[in-house]
């Protein structure tokens, strides 16, 4: 059975530790903030905020008071406002501990495309390039298959791409495959949601991954 | 001293807008932009434009508005999801688009602005961005050179303002402006409130007065693009 929307945020919160600074990306990576638990998390959001606080009370909305995403959001006791110039020297200079991001195709070699369709969705990479190219740790939530059922991990994009050899961990809705490094490792299938075997996982795979 | 406060918008621009220039604007989505100069740059009807923005507004406020009126000829933005007009200009070849990393496009306008041509960045190597782009190597890692921008126009949206020029943005709405207040040859400011000599306090003012040629109040419609909320349960 595979893992509900709300499951993959649980399992990829696991992904977090006390005291990380953490960038969410738009859409079902903002679900993760709801499962931090106990864990001390700073959320970054890239238009330039620290310390991303939850939706406002409803009438208490501040225009001037957005995230990435342009949802309405409050401040904490910790926030601070910057810059989009000191946001993105937080993300490109490396001072962000993990970011978890939802994608269209991830290869096997880490490779990321998440922002264009040509000649059908014309909408941008927004901070999506700046986060894979500076944040140590990358995390990529999205549905094993496309609306068509075809693989999204895959042997090599054919999408666009984010990135090069950004990925360092894939949640997909029935498997979590991870690789030790950067520098060559294989992705490895280290979890599968309940009822699936390793075998369906390859069956509904077309990238190579090591079991 | 010069004088540096302008009664509305129109005045503000008056003798700074021409056909074909560069316009570099402030504002991330509708938070922060200056909604006061868009309208005015729309009246006056100056047209084949480049316009650096992060967004392109939405279909019937902010930049969008100067979509409908055909008067930009190029964007350079981030993302430019929101906008319907936009897409349909775009994929007819109507409007000419170069897409820029958001963090790549703070930076340009911080560079342009700090009198640095150009500075080499890891954002986008290897991707259709870094396509004809000088690469260096650094330390074992490639990289791929950028642009400053400097446009021949700079419109910022801040909070508070002084007659000098000095500018305090609020909260998130500060995103791009302070860089885009760097990038311009002038720079035109709209505000909520000019306050009287020595109420800002010199410690917290966000953008100096250098860089802010023109200052006007406007008046603020402050769209919210997606109204969020947490529903208070009732006791």
């Amino acid at each position: 059975m595979p893992w509900t929307r709300d499951e993959m945020a649980q399992r990829a919160a696991r992904e977090l530790k006390d005291g990380f600074y953490v960038n969410l990306g738009i859409g079902m990576p903002t679900l993760v903030a709801n499962h931090a638990g106990d864990l001390d998390i700073t959320l970054q959001s890239e238009n330039g905020m620290l310390g991303m606080g939850p939706f406002p009370w409803e009438s208490e909305e501040d225009a001037d008071l957005i995230n990435a995403g342009k949802q309405t959001v409050t401040e904490l006791p910790r926030t601070s406002y910057f810059s989009s110039a000191d946001s993105f020297a937080m993300i490109r200079g490396g001072h962000m501990d993990l970011s978890i991001l939802g994608a269209m195709e991830v290869a096997e070699n880490g490779d990321l495309a998440n922002w264009m369709v040509p000649g059908k969705m014309v909408k941008g990479m927004g901070g999506a390039m700046d986060l894979v190219a500076g944040t140590p740790r990358i995390v990529v939530m999205m549905e094993h298959s496309d609306k068509a059922g075809n693989p999204k991990f895959i042997p090599a994009c054919t999408l666009p791409l984010t990135g090069r050899n950004v990925v360092d961990v894939i949640i997909t809705d029935i498997a979590v495959f991870e690789r030790a490094d950067r520098k060559g490792a294989p992705f490895r299938l280290v979890e599968t949601a309940p009822g699936v075997t390793a075998e369906d996982v390859k069956a509904r795979t077309t990238a190579a991954f090591v079991v | 001293m010069a004088n540096k406060v302008y009664s509305d918008a129109a005045s503000a621009l008056e003798g700074l807008l021409f056909d074909g220039m560069t316009i570099v604007s402030g504002g991330f989505g509708l938070c922060g932009i200056p909604e006061n100069s868009i309208a005015a740059i729309r009246a006056s009807g100056v047209k084949g434009l480049t316009v650096v923005s992060n967004n392109a507004g939405v279909d019937g406020f902010g930049l969008g508005l100067l979509l409908e009126t055909r008067q930009v000829k190029k964007m350079i933005s981030s993302y430019v999801g929101e906008n319907k007009e936009f897409e349909r200009q775009y994929l007819s070849g109507e409007l000419e688009l170069e897409f820029c990393p958001q963090g790549t496009l703070a930076e340009r306008m911080r560079a342009g602005g700090a009198g640095i041509p150009g500075f080499y960045t890891r954002t986008g190597v290897g991707t259709l961005v870094a396509e004809g782009k000088e690469h260096k190597e650094f330390d074992g890692e490639t990289f791929v050179m950028e642009r400053g921008i400097v446009g021949d126009l700079a419109i910022v949206k801040a909070w508070k303002a002084d007659r000098f020029g000095n500018l305090v943005f609020r909260k998130t709405a500060r995103n791009f402006n302070p860089m885009a207040a760097t990038a311009g040859k002038v720079t035109v400011a709209e505000v909520e409130e000019i306050v009287p000599d020595g109420a800002l306090d010199p410690d917290l003012i966000h953008t100096p007065s250098v860089f802010v040629q023109r200052v006007f109040v406007g008046t603020f419609e402050k769209r919210i693009e997606q109204r969020t909320v947490r529903k208070r349960e009732i006791a």
